[in-house]
């Protein structure tokens, strides 16, 4: 019986192959052919960031005349995730578009879908080993994204006073690195500024992302240094959270760190706070798909060193096999009307 | 009388055939030899437990930490290989990790005389709280090919996973000792009436706690099947199994009031679980419609039985009038 069953399944296999292959031809400035089966994968469906990172993805295939599906699992995890990795093997795509739920777990079927001749792209969040994948699109490197947060606060405080940071747990890795990187950074390129504790290690607060935690640790940056200047919170949450307690304690210190524009726009569009950054999910899927399509076609290797180019930007790949977009994404006044309703 | 009557169990049967026979001829890729090795691989672990949580079931308790057992099987093999034991000791540390759980589960309920669902929504949490005791928040991974190979690929010159070998000899052995000893026959009778199994001479207690033994190793089992499928440890692997394992026992026929099931009606159960979810996922559902109809499977698997009890008491009440 089974035999049957497979035997039947393999005359579709091959049908589908057959139709598959009959339809891709090249489009001419790209070198990308056209028609290409690519799968768009998040973490979870249902997650704003990702429908945002998908509408990127969604605007280069167009460009690129390739049939993109967005599929995952509703639960962000890493067995979740391979449930449908097995799916986009047997339904013969070309192009796998992933954020990793894991960065373990899903890697002997990343390599299964490689193997299957799949062109594998991650983006947004990386796999732990390269081999699984053929490059990484990724937001910033790390301690740019510590750095640019001091130059928003300098342009924020006019390049004077001391600075002082509301981080997330004092465990988070991610915000531990970018502290890591403003801390140097202030004090050579900012000479009128300083850390208010006098290091920046000395200067951070932990507000472990809990609204209740973080605003009372903002209230105590102001009661023990009354003269701070600004404040820098690398999470949605702390950031979050000085901007409503700055609000309503009319304090008059600057605001600025890594915030949702969802969360941010009234704060940003009363002038709490002047601006926040984060990375644009948009421009990764968008960059992503075009790493993904270029490197099917041959055109792109993947390898450090080597570049693409995405629209009308160029992207190089430096150590680890990683892409990285640039800065951080700003939004001020300008913009954050359009990003609220996006993410 | 020796007229077929369609049993819940038979009827999950059937419904494997049908779904099996419509996705193979309705659904693309769906028979495929690769769909196949996936199925099974997607399942294993999942039926590896249902095996035992079936008698425990059948015997009137339950076991909630399945998963995080599980996961702390599969974290226990990390630390130890990070830490340089040989990757072969420490899958047999990992199995001992799983029996411990079930060793912990059965002495709190047999001896200090708690309730499971109690007991086990404790361990659920405390064994999932080891996992990140032991490993933080660092995942173990690079483990050696040759074992994870293991995990992830066939049986050599077959569409088969290894996993396949697992299922075929426990499923056999939790088959034959279910329904045809008598170890088997007293499983029921304490699901049936735990007092008179008691006062018939069946040493109630021993017995449990073997059973929860039992599916604390089987989880341990699962352990090493999960870690070798994924090639890492993390703390917070399989998340949720335990109602995926729950829901597959009380689908295939098992009742959640004790006494009642059949193994092969478990192992149809998971089997058409995997199935239908590949069927839908080939046939492009969302992961939103997956939900919804593995959910309304479950409930038609609790209200199902229940209703046609009804039908059937109410026939009866007419038939006497």
């Amino acid at each position: 019986m089974q035999k049957k069953f497979a035997r039947t399944a393999l005359a579709l296999v091959v049908v589908g192959g057959l139709l598959a292959t009959a339809t891709p031809s090249t489009a001419a400035s790209t070198g990308i052919k056209t028609g290409l089966k690519i799968a768009i994968m998040p973490k979870a469906v249902n997650i704003g960031y990702f429908t945002a990172w998908n509408q990127g993805a969604q605007k280069a295939c167009k460009e690129i005349k390739a049939k993109c599906t967005y599929v995952g699992p509703t639960e962000a995890t890493g067995p979740a995730q391979v449930q449908f990795i097995n799916k986009i093997i047997q339904q013969h795509y070309n192009v796998l578009v992933i954020s990793a739920a894991d960065q373990n777990a899903i890697v002997p079927s990343l390599k299964k879908a490689r193997a299957a001749g799949i062109t594998v792209v991650t983006s947004d969040a990386d796999v732990a080993d390269t081999s699984a994948r053929t490059v990484a699109v990724l937001p910033s490197a790390a301690n740019r994204i510590g750095t640019a947060e001091v130059d928003w606060i300098a342009k924020a405080t006019g390049g004077k006073g001391s600075i002082a940071v509301l981080s997330a747990a004092a465990t988070a890795a991610n915000q531990n690195t970018w502290i890591a990187a403003m801390g140097p950074y202030l004090t050579s390129k900012y000479p009128n500024m300083k850390w208010v504790g006098g290091t920046v290690d000395k200067s951070t607060f932990y507000g472990d992302d809990d609204a209740t935690k973080s605003t009372a640790q903002f209230d105590a940056i102001l009661a023990q240094y009354p003269d701070v200047a600004g404040i820098i919170s690398p999470t949605t949450v702390g950031v979050l959270a000085a901007a409503i307690e700055k609000k309503a304690k009319h304090a008059s210190v600057k605001v600025t760190g890594l915030g949702l524009p969802s969360d941010m726009a009234p704060y940003i569009e009363d002038g709490t706070v002047e601006q926040v950054g984060l990375w644009n999910p948009i421009d990764l899927g968008y960059v992503a798909v075009y790493a993904a399509g270029l490197a099917n076609a041959k055109k792109f290797t993947g390898k450090v060193g080597s570049s693409f180019k995405a629209g009308k930007k160029s992207f190089k790949v430096v150590k680890g096999g990683i892409a990285y977009l640039g800065d951080p994404y700003v939004f001020d006044k300008s913009n954050i009307a359009t990003f609220k309703k996006i993410y | 009388m020796n007229r077929f009557s369609l049993t819940w169990d038979k009827g999950i049967a059937l419904l494997l055939v049908a779904v099996t026979v419509l996705g193979s001829f309705g659904v693309p890729y769906f028979g495929s030899t690769d769909n196949i090795s996936f199925i099974l691989q997607d399942i294993g672990e999942i039926t590896l437990i249902a095996f035992a949580m079936s008698y425990l079931i059948i015997a009137g308790e339950i076991d909630l930490s399945v998963a995080s057992a599980l996961n702390l099987s599969s974290a226990t093999i990390g630390v130890l290989f990070k830490n340089g034991v040989p990757f072969g000791w420490a899958v047999v540390g990992g199995l001992l990790t799983g029996l411990a759980c079930g060793l912990i589960n059965g002495f709190l309920v047999t001896v200090v005389g708690l309730q499971s669902l109690a007991v086990t929504i404790g361990t659920l949490a405390l064994y999932r709280g080891l996992c990140f005791a032991l490993l933080g928040n660092n995942p173990v991974n690079q483990m050696p090919d040759d074992w994870t190979s293991l995990g992830y690929s066939n049986i050599e010159g077959t569409f088969f996973p290894y996993v396949t070998i697992l299922l075929v000899v426990f499923g056999a052995l939790f088959w034959v000792v279910l329904h045809y000893t008598q170890f088997g026959r007293r499983v029921f009778a304490i699901g049936i009436n735990p007092e008179a199994a008691k006062f018939s001479g069946i040493p109630v207690a021993r017995t449990k706690m073997v059973l929860f033994a039992l599916t604390g190793l089987m989880s341990g089992v699962a352990g090493v099947v999960y870690t070798l499928r994924f090639a890492s440890a993390s703390p917070d692997g399989a998340v949720g199994y335990e109602l995926a394992v729950i829901a597959a026992v009380l689908f295939g026929g098992v009742s959640i009031a004790g006494g009642v099931g059949t193994l092969w009606g478990v192992l149809a159960s998971v089997l058409v679980l995997g199935v239908v979810r590949s069927v839908l996922q080939l046939s492009d559902f969302s992961a939103n419609a997956l939900l919804i109809v593995s959910g309304a499977l479950l409930l038609i698997s609790v209200v199902f039985p229940r209703a046609s009890e009804m039908i059937r008491a109410g026939r009866k009440a007419k038939s006497s009038n």
